[in-house]
């Protein structure tokens, strides 16, 4: 069972690996670091530096491999996820946007790296475009937290970001060019060269090269699929696992042997499966082993971290850390703006993807086998590496910070409320998609209509279609007189923001009295607010549609067109008439009764269910009219 | 030349009829017979007069059939009449639009042929009681051809809903044929 006196078996070993990524990973998410620095950290404690539980077993060349595979794996699922349209869809955010932040910024570390630390300009340039790759885990879940995903900050980090993941394979391809020692081993995970063809002249290195990936294109389409079939059909899903991770070790294998890396191999074979109808199963089914290979791999990295040299060396660590950040945080911020974002989406975008991620250890562990970056760097960079990703998080508490006060400032500065004086007959704050489906009717039907809207990009889109839109907060009662407040008949409430909503009625209710509300309610309770301010007029947001989009599943579902559109517009009258009948409830019952069912969602609910089936299919009845034999009772006897 | 015959049909619950429905399905299978179904194609009542005076023009025989509803159409027809056959294209100065095609009505009533005279319970017969109809048609210069009549609809039993679907279908036949009866 125990091999090696000097360190624990390959049992003892797995299970050591394995209960650190158990305890450690869920510690890390739950503080908001990401399971990437779960197993860094599982890494420091169990090897060598700290605990010492793995001893030597860290640097087997075993585990390496081992963690290793854990990339191509990866590479090879990057691969398979690639969708060609919709990537194209998004080229210029994705291609335009993604690409020169990894090129500035890479180049900008590699220049610091040349001229502060006096590096060749290959190692220089490794390190960069290492340093270059963000934090995809960490940047996502931060966002998705604080629900900045679908902002346009949000949104162009998050194309950033996918970018730079597709960005590893050409890196990979192009990182053994840049080698200029001598490689550690051949045939490594990352590195070219070596292999059957090692002595023969470039153009037939290149040409088996052309051939070997055009065999394993020919392949995927005319082979893979059909056995892919076959297996699936003998229904042994086992076989299906193994045989998707012989195809990836395979092509790594035939790519090493023309002198390919494995990991671009297996990149190729992904996309090769790509659009083939199995790829969900086998994403699903190497989706866990990439998950645990890449933990093995990120804390085989934690526990080859110089210990002793990041507390001999704090400041050269947090240094190059900051540096890397200060410099990525100005090139993403000068990117940013270059494509056209506002001031603070762009300090937003540099900031939030300044730090240097996981990949970059990825490219760190490459970049060492294949002899392009010295092993004296390995230590201090993967540090500062890992002191970056630990600031992850709080660089994107410090983005957003910093573009909402770069967002005041260029509301209060530079943009003031841009209001035109006038006399219209309608006042409508919030031009949104719902703002403008009231405006226009309005304004289609010759009212005079006047808008208010907060947003300023939304604004300047609006005018550029040739709207009259004004710019201004609607809640502040200057801007409200200016437009017109005082001698118009009506306002429309049309924010999307229901606390704004229901603030900018009470405002209006006190300072223009005479002003008829008619209002958007973000649902029933925010509903029983507005009626209880006394808007003349509201409409829930989404009920209609709602009621429509059931009316035209009625008739998908088969039901005769009248019938459907009768039930949806019984159902709608129905449903408004409970909103009134338990909005006078909310009024009389004893606060607790009635706020209970209100407050309780699944009370409110169930009654409105209850009510539905005993009152509603009553009132659908009325089809009965139409029925020969309900209408006119027994037959009229005409010889009477 | 065989007519193209336009079939109106307006049942608000088609799914609760059986004469009608009988009917109808005897139309679908007649050569040259475009059935309109008025409730599925406005279930909101908001008629494509456009595409309706269109349609129109493109058949020459109009069939309107329906059930009778308190001595009239169900009220999808009216909305029909009033939006569609408009001054100056079903009538009126240079509304000749509709003129020389022949109009007919079909109708299924509940009360029996005797119900529908003056001592009868409904005081007056069919052809009076069709007779805005009958005006309408004439107006619009169209040739009103005599209605289909099913009686005391709801005491046909099976067999007989069958035999009066094979005389509508004769009807049918005999309009796209262009005889004058």
């Amino acid at each position: 069972m125990h091999d090696a006196p000097t360190g624990p078996g390959l049992l003892e070993a797995a299970f050591v690996f394995l209960a650190a990524a158990v305890i450690a990973a869920p510690i890390a998410k739950r503080l908001g670091l990401g399971s990437v620095l779960g197993y860094l950290f599982a890494g420091v404690i169990i090897g060598p530096q700290a605990l010492g539980l793995i001893g030597d077993a860290a640097t087997s060349e075993g585990l390496r491999q081992a963690a290793e595979f854990g990339i191509v794996i990866m590479l090879f699922l990057i691969g398979l996820e690639l969708q060609p349209a919709r990537l194209w869809a998004m080229r210029t955010s994705i291609l335009g946007m993604g690409g020169a932040h990894v090129l500035l910024s890479g180049l900008a570390l590699a220049g610091v790296g040349i001229m502060a630390f006096g590096l060749s300009w290959q190692m220089a340039l490794a390190i960069g475009l290492a340093l270059a790759q963000s934090s995809t885990a960490i940047v996502l879940t931060s966002l998705r937290e604080r629900g900045l995903v679908g902002t346009d900050a949000g949104r162009a980090s998050f194309s950033i970001l996918l970018f730079q993941d597709m960005a590893i394979i050409p890196k990979l391809a192009l990182f053994p060019l840049l080698a200029t020692l001598p490689v550690a081993g051949a045939g490594e995970a990352g590195g070219h060269g070596g292999g059957v063809l090692a002595g023969q002249p470039v153009w037939v290195q290149a040409l088996a090269i052309v051939a070997a990936v055009g065999g394993v294109v020919a392949a995927g389409r005319l082979v893979l699929r059909p056995v892919f079939r076959w297996i699936a059909r003998s229904g042994l899903h086992e076989i299906f696992t193994a045989f998707a991770l012989a195809l990836v070790v395979g092509v790594a294998l035939l790519m090493q042997s023309v002198g390919l890396s494995a990991a671009l191999g297996a990149f190729v074979a992904g996309v090769v499966l790509a659009d083939s109808e199995f790829r969900h199963e086998i994403e699903g089914d190497i989706d866990p082993f990439r998950g645990l290979l890449l933990g093995l791999f990120f804390i085989t990295v934690g526990a080859s971290i110089d210990l002793a040299l990041v507390l001999r060396e704090p400041l050269l660590i947090l240094g190059i850390a900051l540096g890397a950040i200060a410099v990525k945080a100005l090139a993403g911020f000068l990117v940013a703006l270059a494509f056209r974002h506002r001031l603070a989406d762009a300090g937003f975008i540099g900031l939030a993807l300044a730090e240097s991620g996981e990949f970059a250890l990825v490219l760190f562990s490459v970049s060492l086998a294949g002899g392009i970056l010295a092993p004296a760097y390995a230590p201090v960079l993967t540090a500062a590496v890992v002191v970056s990703m630990m600031l992850t998080p709080l660089l994107v508490i410090a983005a957003t910070t910093l573009s909402q006060r770069l967002l005041g400032a260029a509301q209060a500065g530079a943009r003031a409320p841009d209001v035109e004086e006038g006399r219209p007959d309608v006042i409508v704050a919030g031009y949104g998609r719902f703002g403008q489906a009231v405006g226009r009717l309005l304004a289609a039907m010759g009212q005079s209509v006047s808008v208010l809207d907060h947003d300023a990009d939304q604004v300047e889109l609006l005018r550029g279609f040739g709207r009259k839109v004004n710019y201004g907060d609607a809640l502040r009662l200057d801007l409200l007189r200016l437009a017109g407040a005082g001698e118009a008949k009506l306002l429309v409430v049309a924010i999307d923001d229901r606390d704004k909503a229901t603030e900018l009625v009470e405002i209006a209710r006190r300072a223009f009295p005479h002003l008829k509300i008619a209002a958007r309610a973000y649902d029933r309770r925010h509903a029983y607010e507005l009626m209880a301010l006394g808007v003349e007029a509201l409409e829930r947001e989404t009920f209609a549609a709602g009621a429509r989009l059931g009316v035209k599943a009625l008739r998908l579902l088969g039901k005769p067109a009248y019938k459907a559109e009768r039930a949806g517009r019984i159902f709608t009258r129905f449903d408004e008439k409970l909103l009134e009948e338990m909005f006078a409830h909310w009024r009389t019952l004893p606060f607790g009764e009635y706020q209970r069912i209100v407050r309780d969602r699944t009370a409110l609910e169930e009654e409105l269910f209850r009510r539905d089936t005993a009152a509603f299919t009553v009132a659908a009845d009325v089809d009965e009219a139409w029925d020969a034999e309900a209408r006119e009772g027994p037959e009229p006897d005409a010889s009477r | 030349m065989p007519q193209r015959l336009l079939l109106l049909f307006a049942h608000p619950a088609y799914h609760r009829s059986r004469a009608n429905r009988a009917l109808r399905v005897a139309a679908e299978g007649v050569a040259g017979v475009t059935v309109h179904d008025l409730y599925e194609t406005y279930p909101d009542f908001l008629i494509d007069v456009e595409a309706e005076q269109a349609r129109l023009s493109a058949h020459d025989v109009i069939v309107v059939q329906h059930p009778f509803y308190w001595y009239s159409a169900p009220a999808i027809v009216k909305e029909w009449l009033d939006l569609v056959l408009t001054n100056g294209w079903a009538f009126g100065p240079g509304g000749t639009a509709l003129a020389g095609k022949t109009w007919m009505q079909a109708i299924t009533a509940g009360g029996a042929d005797a119900a529908y005279a003056p001592e009868g319970l409904n005081r007056f017969t069919l052809a009076e009681l069709l007779r805005p109809f009958e005006a309408t048609a004439h107006l619009c210069g169209c040739r009103w051809a005599p209605p289909f009549l099913l009686t005391a609809s709801r005491k046909q039993p099976a067999e007989a809903l069958i035999a009066q679907a094979g005389a509508y279908r004769a009807r049918l036949e005999a309009l796209i044929a262009g005889e004058a009866a």
